[in-house]
Order: structure tokens, then sequence, then C-alpha cells
């Protein structure tokens, strides 16, 4: 076992955990952080995306040792507790652009990172060339896109 | 229209939970003291087990169990079962060969699972499972529907010789070959529709809990359908009696049929628990998931279509091979049977219709409803028939179209179903203007002059939804009845939790259903709870499939909301001093007919609960009514889909430039989670026509057994779609809905595939279309250096 410290959501967390231990399942195991989703196994679709350090990161790619010490985002913690929801939430919750909910805090993850890279005007083809690593099944896509594109423009007058 | 009722784009009520990272999962549930299940699965598409030694595995920390079909047979606990009995053209029944949730003597696939270690941790369940020594004699396999039914080819079941499970057919084979005697023309395809992965982005997973002093078991399970999962485990399996049993399916994310079905891992949880004294979970791997969930699709066909001089249709042939796998799965059987050639008439009047189906074992993963299921095969087949058909006849093919719709309803096929409305040369109409037909030449002009070939591919699709009329699919085999169930529980506060026996997986139940009730007894949406997928909640339904939660579900809904309206006015009635015959509802009012006297929802709840003003000789306290909801037929949803496309003659590239839908699926209650459901739809049928396929080698490995491996569709593969529809009313439940769930995935594959044959001049071309098939077959035409 070894020890690991990070900070996430902004609160300083401990574990022992096995060294084959994936940030991934330390958020969703140890710390009960179960809005991050595993999909896959081979680090395809996206319903892992957490901000590691402020970017985007599959946290199945990642052993949770690997990020010792660093500021780790989740979809739990992207807007404040009990407060307005994050603008790209409200936009996913706007425009339809979740089905089942299950690759939904990825693709937010994944979308806040998009604008936090490419701005706040983002076109259609530029969102889904940057959608490569997040995967839907129920959407098509169509409303995700949509969503994206609100939810960066309301970013723009919004704390990131 | 009220601003929450029927026809209102209500923002879904579940999405706070899910964009909040608040969902509530099957792998998010964690029960006191549970260990962990992970499955030892067959390398070998066919082998004898000769041996299973878990010694060394037991040696290992953390391990409490390493269990194989022995103990489970010991332990009497019975086979899966198929659920509905086809029987052969002969009058024998379908060969269903024995399937323990743990193979014993022989493994039949890749993925077979053959045994579980039980551990504390997931990690050492992980570890101990490669510890498992089995010794297997392997055994040539078969993996070509097309060649499991050779002479020589390797047998799977003994009860099956052939590998045959059943020869079935439909139709009048006499009139159909007089019709192609006799016609002016005949269109002959041979096609095959692609094995595919469903891939719910969450996978599978079961938790297995034994409760010793109550000895009852409750299982946590990814499924569509929680009652039918109970009812088979109890009934079938034999785990528990059915009241013993509590089957909980929460957030669901995502089924697509592959979750209806009653798997080996949820039966092996919830037994090993009892074996171990703990709770058992099983998460399933994606790797995993391509070797246990079912897959779809997977048919060989050759498909004839007959017209006359004026392009009319005059008879469709059709002869199937189904494969379903090394296993006969839940609702397997149905799927290339019924719900198949009973759409073969698609939008036309077809006189004459006989199609032969031979579904078969091979060792392969067992196969059984995904998305659609049949009805996209159907569509396909008739869909090409169709587009080939008109450019064989030199006819446009919306003018072939036009010329042989279905013009009045009721209409009978001659494949039992009876179509009940529709309106299709209106659906064409709206989706030719709406995808600018008329400049479409223009279109594939400039596409020229950039070296493109641009394609137009339509599609008219029918498909049978509302599943299902209990008699009537019960005269054709099926082990249940497909009725729907409802219950309305007023609160004395007037609010209203509505619970159903369907489950929602995504398709937004919480909103549409609140809708409903919130329109009918006019109360907010938010005053509007819609429990479901829990057995001990929930008294019994039949889950979600089939497009039937609309149409099924809610006529339900609206069964029960009439009683609660019937029993909340005789509650009026005595709180107004009134005649029963003189109360009038509306807007969440009760008024005495002609007076100025009434009462609000809120306070007439109260009432039937607090019960001063009525005697219990009276009338009986409380607001709370169930129903259960038989439809009468099916429901026919139709619609156009048109296809553009672009294809780079270089590469065989082919980008979607344009998708245009026009649906007809009744009422809609959400128009928002509508189109969402087509959006979705479309996508899988895309994902079919250009990028998804289920690759076996000769040696029956799954070659595309990863999302690395097996091509899922992104966002950048899709364009954005034109949505519209053109209603019309189904006759046949309270709403008038037809269902809308399968639309997109039945109606999308041909549309592109037209698309992509238009483009390139050929039509021999197999799905998937990848670049690289679209290549070769340019390469097959003078096509690929015309346009560039």
């Amino acid at each position: 076992m070894s020890a690991v410290a990070m900070s996430v959501n902004g609160k300083a967390v401990t574990g022992d955990v096995d060294p084959r231990t994936l940030l991934v399942q330390f958020l969703r195991d140890n710390l009960r952080l179960t809005g991050t989703h595993v999909g896959c196994d081979t680090s395809q679709c996206g319903a892992c995306v957490v901000h590691v350090n402020g970017k985007a990161m599959k946290s199945c790619t990642v052993f949770a040792w690997q990020v010792e010490g660093a500021n780790i985002t989740t979809i739990e913690g992207l807007a404040e507790p009990n407060g307005p929801l994050h603008p790209m939430q409200e936009a996913f919750r706007e425009n339809h652009g979740l089905q089942c909910g299950y690759c939904t805090p990825g693709m937010i993850m994944s979308a806040v990172d998009i604008v936090n890279r490419k701005g706040n005007d983002l076109d259609e083809h530029t969102i889904r060339h940057e959608l490569e690593g997040n995967i839907c099944r129920c959407t098509g896509y169509h409303n995700i896109v949509k969503a994206i594109a609100a939810g960066a423009k309301a970013m723009s007058g919004a704390p990131k | 229209m009220s601003a929450t009722g029927i026809g209102a784009a209500v923002r879904r009520k579940e999405d706070q939970r899910f964009i909040t990272g608040r969902g509530h999962f099957t792998d998010d549930v964690s029960r006191p003291g549970q260990v962990f299940a992970v499955f030892v699965r067959s390398p070998h598409a066919h082998a004898t087990i000769t041996r299973i030694d878990g010694k060394a595995a037991m040696a290992r920390e953390g391990v409490l169990a390493v269990l194989t079909g022995t103990e489970l047979a010991a332990d009497k606990i019975g086979n899966l079962v198929c659920g509905w009995m086809i029987h052969s053209k002969d009058g024998s029944p379908m060969k269903m060969a024995p399937h323990p949730a743990l193979a014993t003597g022989k493994a039949c696939y890749v993925g077979d699972p053959v045994a579980v270690v039980i551990a504390e941790t997931l990690a050492q369940a992980k570890d101990a499972a490669e510890a498992v020594v089995v010794d297997y004699a392997v055994l040539p396999a078969v993996v070509d529907p097309a060649k499991a039914q050779d002479k020589g080819a390797p047998q799977i079941h003994a009860i099956a010789p052939g590998n045959t499970i059943y020869q079935w057919q439909l139709g009048d084979a006499k009139a159909v070959e007089a019709a192609l005697r006799g016609a002016k023309h005949v269109t002959r395809l041979d096609i095959v529709n692609n094995r595919l992965v469903p891939n719910a982005i969450e996978p599978r997973a079961a938790i297995g809990e034994y409760d010793q002093g109550t000895e009852s078991f409750t299982l946590w399970n990814t499924t569509q359908n929680p009652h039918v999962a109970r009812l088979v485990i109890s009934a079938f399996v034999g785990m528990a009696p059915e009241h013993k049993l509590r089957v909980i399916a929460p957030d669901v994310g995502g089924g697509f049929g592959s979750k209806i079905f009653i798997y080996p891992e949820e039966v092996v949880a919830l037994w090993a628990a009892k074996r171990v004294s703990r709770p058992v979970k099983w998460v399933c791997d994606r790797s995993e998931a391509f070797l246990a969930d079912a897959h779809g699709r997977d048919h060989v066909t050759h498909a004839e279509m007959a017209f006359d001089a004026g392009g009319k249709i005059t008879g469709v042939k059709v002869k199937t091979i189904a494969n379903l796998g090394a296993y006969m799965s839940t609702f397997s059987s149905s799927i290339p049977t019924y719900l198949y050639a009973t759409l073969l008439s698609g939008q036309y009047d077809i006189e004459a219709i006989y199609c032969e189906v031979d579904a078969v074992y091979t060792n392969t993963v067992p196969v059984d409803a995904y998305r659609g299921a049949g009805r996209p095969e159907a569509t396909f087949v008739v869909e090409r028939l169709v587009e080939v058909g008109a450019r064989e006849l030199a006819l446009d093919p919306v003018e072939l179209r036009r010329r042989n719709f279905i013009r009045s309803f009721p209409h009978q096929t001659p494949v039992i179903m009876n179509y009940d409305a529709g309106d299709y040369p209106g659906a064409l109409r709206k989706a030719i203007e709406l995808a600018d037909l008329k400049g479409f030449g223009k279109r594939k002009r400039d596409a020229a002059r950039h070296g493109k070939l641009r394609g137009i591919g339509f599609s008219t699709y029918i498909e049978a939804c509302g599943i299902a009329p209990s008699q009537a699919v019960g005269s054709l085999g099926a082990g249940v009845g497909l009725w729907e169930s409802a219950e309305v529980r007023v609160n004395p506060t007037g609010s209203v939790e509505l619970l159903t026996g369907c489950h929602q997986h995504g398709q937004g139940h919480e909103t549409t259903f609140a809708q409903v009730v919130s329109e009918r007894l006019g109360i907010p949406i938010d005053n509007v709870s819609v429990v479901h997928g829990d057995t001990d909640k929930v008294q019994f339904g039949m889950g979600t499939y089939g497009s039937r939660s609309g149409a099924v579900g809610l006529s339900a809904v609206v069964k029960a909301l009439d009683k609660i309206e019937t029993k909340a006015k005789k509650v009026a009635a005595h709180m107004l001093e009134a005649a029963e015959g003189d109360i009038v509802f509306k807007d969440g009012t009760f008024t005495v007919a002609g007076t100025d006297k009434s009462a609000a929802w809120g306070d007439v709840a109260l009432n039937a609960y607090i019960a001063h003003k009525f005697t219990g000789a009276e009338l009986e306290p409380g607001l709370k009514e169930g129903a259960f909801y038989d439809p009468t037929n099916f429901t026919f949803p139709a619609g156009c889909h048109i296809c553009e496309v672009e294809v780079d003659p270089e590469t065989g590239i082919t980008e979607i430039a344009a998708w245009t839908a026009v649906d007809d699926f009744g009422t809609v209650i959400n128009p928002m989670i509508v189109e969402g459901q087509v959006h979705g739809g479309i996508a899988q049928g895309v994902g079919q026509a250009m990028c998804e396929h289920a690759v076996y080698d000769d040696n029956g490995q799954l070659v595309t057994g990863s999302l690395m491996d097996y091509c899922m569709p992104r966002a950048h593969d899709l364009p954005s779609f034109k949505i519209d529809t053109a209603a019309t009313r189904c006759p046949g439940n309270p709403l008038g809905i037809k269902g809308c769930g399968e639309a997109g995935a039945i109606a999308a594959p041909a549309a592109v595939i037209n698309a992509i044959t238009d483009a390139i001049g050929t039509e021999n071309l197999t799905m998937p279309a990848t670049a690289q098939t679209v290549w070769s077959a340019l390469q097959k035409t003078g096509n690929s250096r015309k346009a560039a």
C-alpha cells in the first residue's frame, strides 16, 4: 500500500491505496465521489474526465500516486455546493445535452476544458473535433454540440 | 397547452442529478461488507472443459470462493431461458439448448463464463481469476451464420442438428412465386446485416445480497425491466420465490435492448451472495462487455422484389439466416421472426409477401434485441429493394415510393400487421421540402467541381411499436403478456407519486410521465414524482423497450388518472354537497356545473384523507388508483429520412453532408425529448451503416473486442440533423402516441447506403461502408476516375 495526498474539489484528502489504484478508483471507491464514471478500459470513452491542475485528464489513465499533490476537480466540485450551477452544467440541461447521464460528467468536464483552451466562441467543427475523446451513445452528439456552444458563451460572463 | 403539459418542451427533471455527478448507477451502490466477483471466461470459441482447478486461486489472499457450474448445478440453480417459442414450418418447436449460468462440460463462445472468483477486493478477485486453471480440449468452431448449417460444420448443441434452431416461415409462398413469375422486373439483392455491439456507455453491473434473517434476496441490476428479471430468476432459474427476491434497477446508463435480457452474471451474483454470506458485486469491464453483452443484427439475406410494368410492387420474397449465437438469449427467437418478417411490407401496398428465416447457433456471443430489433433489418431489406428497383427501372425513387404507398387505413398487410393510421406521402413531401431536394442537382454539380461524388438516399421506414397486445403476442409464442401498469398515489397535500412498470435509462420518463399528470390534474410538474425501477415499490411491470413506454406505459397512466378523477369527483361532491354527476373537473378545480361552487385539487386531496365530509359507508377514504393497460394493436410509427453524402473518390472517405428526418410518432409529449431520441437513433443507424462491425475470425475470436477496435460513432462522424414531424394520431391508445425510441436506428442504415450507392454508382456495397469499403467498391466502377 502507498500513501497518497492531493486536493480534491478544494479539500485536502489522503488515502492509503494499492499502488495500482487508478485515480478514478481513488475518487470513486476511496472518496465516494461517484460522479466520475468508468465507461471503458482503453481510455476511449471519456466518462472519467476530471481536471488535474486545471486541465482535462482521463482519470482512468493515471495512477492515484501519479497525481500526488495535485489539485483535482471532479463534476461534484464544478459548482459551489448548494450554489448556482456552472454555466456548462446549465447549458447541458437547457439544450438537452444528456439522456442516460452516464457520459455526462466527462462530457461537461471536457467541455469546460475546451472552452478554457479554445475560448468562448466555438464553432460546430471545433466542438465536434475536440470531442474526439468522449463517446456518447444516446444523443448522437447533436445537442451536446449545441450545449457546449451555448455553455461556452455563457462562461464568458462567469468565473471559470 | 400548459407550460408543463402535453406538447411542451419541458426541461428534464432528472437532469439535476446527472449534471452534478449525483446520479445513482448500480456501480455507485456500495453495500456494507460487499465482496467482488470476477468471472473466468473461456478463451476458446468451442472447447470441452476437461478440468477446472481453483486451488491456487483459493489459496490467494482475500479469496472467499471459486465457484463453477458443478456447484451451480448442485445447488439446483436452473438454466437461463428464451421466453418466446417459435415453431418451425414443420410444426416442431425451436431447439433451445440448455444454458447454464456457468458453462459445464463445454464452452461455446469466447467469453462463456466457466468459473467465478469471489474476493474481498476487486484487485484480489482479478488476480485470483488469473490463477484459476482451466484445461480445455479445443473443438472446431463455426462463426459465420451462412456456414453454420453446412454439412460437416462443427455441431454446437446435440439438441440442434445442423445448428438449426428453427426454420420458420411467414406469408404465402405460392402467391409470391406467381408474382415473381408474372413480374415485369425483379430486383434481387444479397444483403448482410452486420453484427453490432450495443455498447451502452454504462457497462452492466450487478450486486447480489442475501438476508439470512428473512431468507430473501436483493439484486441491484442494470436492467431495463426489473420485474421481468425477477420473474425469470425466480420462476425459471429458481433462485428464490418471487416474493423473496427484490430487484432494483437504479439509474441505468443506456440500454438499447442489451439490458433487457437475463444474464449469467446477475444470477451468479445472487447465488454467490448466499454461498459466501456477503453482498457480491460484479461490474463489467468494457472489453469484457464485448464478450458478455448480447450482440445485435447478424443476418444473411437474399431478397427479391417483383414489379409490374407500372412500377407497382407485386411481391416480396425473403430468405434470411439469423445468427443467434451460442445460446438462445431471453427474447432472441422473436427478433428475426415476428419483429422482422412482419414489417416486410414497409409503407407499401404489397399483395404477396413470403419470408423464410432459419435461426442458427454459432460459436459467438448470444444475439438478441438491439435498438430496433428486427425492424432495422426489415427496413434495410425493403428500402434497399425499393431504391435499387427504382434505379433498375430508371424511375425516380421518390416516384416509385409514391406509386406504392399505402393510402387508406386500416390496412391489413399479408404479414400479420394491421396498420392503423399514417400519412406516408405527407411525411415524404415534408421531408423533400426540408431537405431541399430541388437543390440537390446543383449541390451534386458543386461537389463534382471539388472532385467529390455527392449522393442522396431515402428511407421511408415503418416500425411496429407499442409492444404489445398480450393476446396477440401470446398467439405468436410469447411467454409473457406485454401490457403495462401504473399507479397514481395522491398525497394529502395534493402532490403525486406516479409509479410505473416502465423503466427509464435515458428516455426522460421522470419528465414526460409527470407532464401527463400535470396536464390532467392541473398541478405543477414539480409536484409529481415518478417512481420506477424497484420491484418493492412498483407491483409489476414489463419494462422499457420496443418504443413502448409512451404508447403502452402512458396509456396505463391515463387509465389510472381516469380512476383518480372519478374518485376525486366523489370526494368533491361530498365537499360541495352536490351530485357526483354535476361535478366538473378542469385545470385543477372541481366545480358544480352551473354554479360558482368549487373546490381546489389540494382541498379535495386533503378531504379524501381526512374523510370528514363523508362516512365510511358512503365512500372509502384515500386517493390512490392503479391500472393495467393492454394495447389492442401495435402502433406504427413511420416517416422519411433523407441522407446526403459526399464521397472522396480518391480515399473512399464519406461525409454525411446533410440529414433530414420527418417522422410520424403520433402525439408528442415533449418535442425536445423526442428529437433527442431521433438524434440518438440516427447516430446508431449511421454507426451501423458506416463504421460499426463486430468481427470474428474463423476461430471464433472477437477481433473487434474493445473500443480501440470497434468503431463507435464520434461527434465528428456525424452532422447536425434537420428534424421535423408529420403526425397522424394513433387511434389505438388514449393519448394517440406511436413511439419514437427506435425510429432513427431503423431508418438510418438504408438511407446511408442508398445515398452512398447513389454517389458511387454501384449497389455492390456492404455495411459498414468504411472508407476502405467504399474505395474498394469504387475501384470496380468507372466512377473513381470520373469525378477526380
